[in-house]
């Protein structure tokens, strides 16, 4: 508990420098690592706001579940897949030197963003798909919500892609391994999260 | 990784000193740079709001002689004039403009954790401020919904700017939004990760700890905002309906259908609530080291000061349906959130005890941020207990949407923060400018400030007791009830006004006159303890603290410690033990 023990503690009496590490982070991890955990709790709350809205609103008499594509399944797979590429270059990463890529690491991660972007087009044919059987935004409330809910999600994937195209465009510059691992890990830590959000979001849009 | 502490990285790294105007004025990535842009920015546009809320009081003071003024104009002021003071003045100001100055240089660090995303979120942030200034310039005008932006009657016909007016505003929240997650994220990380040396947690002066709270609520706030904002702007552009219900709409049936407008009123509030702490608790921060260091004494009781702090941004979330006490609920869920209101005037009642208790006996210096300080003090104290009105529910009902609402959140969260800002800015103008300001001009500007402001607010309380209400364009046959010589009041309530609006030039001419004509300013001319005041450089060179970053040896608040020579002892000095009675194991000295 050295965080309670941090904010407890008399600081008027104490002079001098404390022990323990120096400068003194409150968390043993990069900073780029604590400010993408807190950006993932900023996205939590932006999400569970939504579900709460989807919650309350399906409850006012007129909802009347969305027929969802078939394709959503193929969808779910290929951002599986792009998940497990992603964790596959991680993975490959940590057993080598930091000046230097693993063998396929490389491609891992260009096929993992890839996959991503394979995602992003398959929910714009799913969403073509509805529009075409009459299933557009305004048809129903939890038709509003489903492209709601798929759109705030794509958004956020594109945004994970931008940063994993400046990753791309660095490690095509030939910037040394070591500065693009971290890059790598976090893009990888935000798709698995954004997997996880998107196969809540499935359950949920099946289910209701 | 492996792992190496933050400031350490900095230490190992050439500083790129930025050579050419462009990048060291424009293109910065400096964070006192991007703190002046913020802080101009916000300035600015506050200065729009001001000059919309004088039009407002001439319409209402002078209701037969001001013809100029059209109804829809009229709400449009209102609209804009909230919206604006709130979230890009003051919100920007506090965080974008404070917490980007005193973040950095509080925590004895050379910048932000993240220089190139904290100069997009100043550049986001002005094109926010664009986007909604330039819906002025549209057809139908800027929306004109109240700053709340209700819907449905934010986006139904008879609305000002129902169209494309609100369309703007929208974007510009979702923009703003962006840009403050952007800052956000930097200030709360270099809080965490990147102090230096011997600054533990409980070192931070106060104002880092307002402002490390007020950016997590904003963080964990605006989600609120941007949630209903997108929703809405579907309602708008799409038509669905979240939130818009089955209407008649000029004769016609609308498309809309079983949508919910207290949806949108509770994802609003959501946001809504915190961001009245988002905008009080860096105010509480910085207006703690003001007193702290003109009243020469340590802050009182700085452990409940900071647990306060964290207390109230806890709270905060679990009070906003005391907004909507009159939009119809179950009334155990009005009397709990009544009750979670009254809980969070204890944390916020104990940080008024305390200043008041460091002002007492304090070898008081009353030049002008101490003035504008204690003018907090009471300002703050006064809306705060009209909140206390308000929270109750058999209370508010009543004096809902009367004018004693106008009145109890202009003292407390309009001119509350503002005043301390003025606080702020003369307090720290030495260190930003290295000139000081006209002492003179400053307490005039004070004394003008302060007895203006009660002399609008003060008798707002009453007409609201009349039962005037709030956001109407005239009285008329509705509001019979209302004497008339409620008229009189109002105005004076709008000379008042003026006089406040006029006296705020002597505030520009101090702040532009005294940056070329100021005394040169010493490093410290305060006497304070806190780092920034320790810089090698005044204004802080690039980097902040010369080739080597400071090491802190003890707390923000060595006030006038016994047997010392000076009244006060710098963060960074190292000094003997000797004045501390309690052993320590963390003394190294």
């Amino acid at each position: 508990m050295s965080l309670f023990h941090d904010v407890t503690n008399k600081p008027w009496d104490q002079v001098g420098l404390p022990d323990g590490i120096d400068p003194k982070p409150v968390f043993r991890a990069s900073s780029a690592s604590v400010a993408l955990t807190i950006f993932l709790g900023v996205v939590s709350v932006v999400f569970s706001l939504l579900l709460v809205s989807y919650y309350i609103r399906m409850q006012l008499g007129d909802w009347v579940p969305v027929a969802l594509p078939d394709l959503l399944w193929t969808n779910t797979g290929v951002l599986v897949l792009s998940s497990v590429f992603m964790q596959l270059a991680v993975t490959r990463n940590r057993h080598e030197e930091q000046t230097q890529f693993a063998k396929g690491a490389g491609l891992l991660f260009l096929l993992g963003g890839l996959l991503a972007v394979a995602f992003i087009a398959g929910q714009y044919m799913a969403w073509t798909e509805l529009v075409a059987a009459g299933q557009g935004v305004r048809a129903n409330p939890s038709n509003a919500f489903f492209y709601l809910l798929t759109g705030v999600h794509a958004l956020h994937l594109i945004g994970g892609l931008w940063v994993w195209s400046r990753a791309e465009i660095r490690i095509s510059q030939g910037v040394p391994a070591s500065d693009i691992h971290l890059s790598i890990k976090l893009c990888t830590v935000y798709w698995h999260f954004l997997l996880l959000i998107w196969v809540g979001l499935f359950v949920l849009l099946s289910y209701t | 990784m492996a792992y190496v502490p933050l400031a350490d990285q900095d230490d190992a790294h050439a500083l790129h000193d930025p050579h050419s105007f462009v990048t060291k004025y424009i293109w910065s990535q400096d964070h006192k740079v991007i703190a002046i842009q913020y802080g101009g920015t916000a300035i600015f546009v506050g200065l729009v709001a001001l000059g919309l809320s004088i039009l407002m009081r001439l319409q209402i003071g002078f209701p037969d002689t001001v013809s100029f003024l059209e109804p829809s104009f009229y709400y449009q002021a209102v609209t804009m004039h909230g919206m604006i003071m709130v979230i890009y003045l003051l919100t920007a100001l506090f965080l974008g403009g404070f917490g980007n100055y005193l973040v950095p240089l509080m925590c004895g660090t050379r910048d932000m954790v993240f220089p190139f995303l904290n100069m997009l979120s100043f550049w986001f942030y002005l094109l926010s401020v664009i986007i909604l200034l330039s819906s002025f310039f549209v057809t139908g005008g800027p929306t004109g919904a109240g700053w709340t932006l209700y819907a449905p009657q934010s986006i139904s016909h008879g609305t000002p700017g129902h169209d494309t007016g609100i369309l703007l505003m929208l974007i510009s929240l979702v923009v703003f939004i962006i840009a403050f997650t952007m800052g956000g994220l930097n200030y709360v990380t270099t809080i965490l990760q990147a102090r230096t040396r011997g600054m533990t947690l409980m070192r931070l002066p106060l104002s880092i700890w307002g402002i490390f709270v007020a950016t997590v609520l904003g963080l964990f706030a605006f989600p609120a905002l941007l949630v209903s904002a997108i929703m809405l702007g579907f309602d708008l552009v799409l038509g669905t309906s979240f939130f818009m219900p089955a209407m008649m709409q000029l004769g016609e049936q609308g498309s809309h259908d079983g949508g919910s407008p207290i949806l949108f009123q509770h994802l609003f509030w959501f946001f809504g609530h915190p961001e009245v702490y988002i905008v009080a608790l860096p105010a509480f921060g910085l207006v703690s080291d003001v007193i702290a260091t003109h009243s020469r004494k340590n802050i009182f009781g700085y452990r409940m000061m900071v647990w306060a702090i964290v207390a109230i941004g806890g709270l905060s979330f679990m009070v906003w349906a005391h907004h909507m006490y009159v939009s119809g609920m179950n009334p155990y869920f009005g009397f709990f959130f009544a009750t979670t209101t009254l809980i969070i005037a204890v944390p916020t009642a104990l940080k008024v005890y305390n200043w008041v208790l460091t002002l007492w006996q304090g070898n008081l210096r009353l030049n002008t941020p101490l003035l504008f300080a204690i003018g907090f003090i009471f300002t703050f104290v006064h809306g705060g207990l009209t909140g206390l009105f308000l929270g109750n529910v058999i209370v508010d009902v009543p004096l809902s949407d009367t004018y004693f609402v106008v009145a109890h959140f202009h003292m407390v969260m309009g001119v509350s923060p503002v005043l301390v800002l003025f606080a702020a800015i003369y307090h720290w103008y030495p260190k930003v400018t290295g000139r000081m300001y006209n002492e003179m001009l400053g307490k005039v500007h004070f004394w003008c400030t302060f007895l203006g402001t009660y002399a609008i607010y003060l008798p707002m309380h009453y007409l609201g007791f009349l039962g005037m209400p709030r956001r109407y364009f005239e009285m008329g046959a509705n509001t019979d009830f209302v004497p008339a010589t409620a008229q009189a009041l109002n105005a004076n309530i709008t000379l008042a006004a003026i006089f406040v609006a006029v006296a705020q030039i002597l505030f520009f001419v101090n702040v532009f006159w005294s940056l070329r004509n100021g005394e040169k300013a010493p490093g410290n001319p305060w006497g304070a303890t806190t780092l920034e005041w320790q810089t090698p450089d005044t204004p802080p060179k690039h980097g902040n603290w010369g080739p080597e970053l400071p090491a802190v040896y003890r707390w923000a608040y060595d006030y006038s410690v016994p047997g010392q020579k000076e009244d006060f002892i710098p963060q960074n000095e190292p000094g003997e033990e000797f004045e501390k009675t309690h052993h320590t194991k963390g003394a190294t000295s």
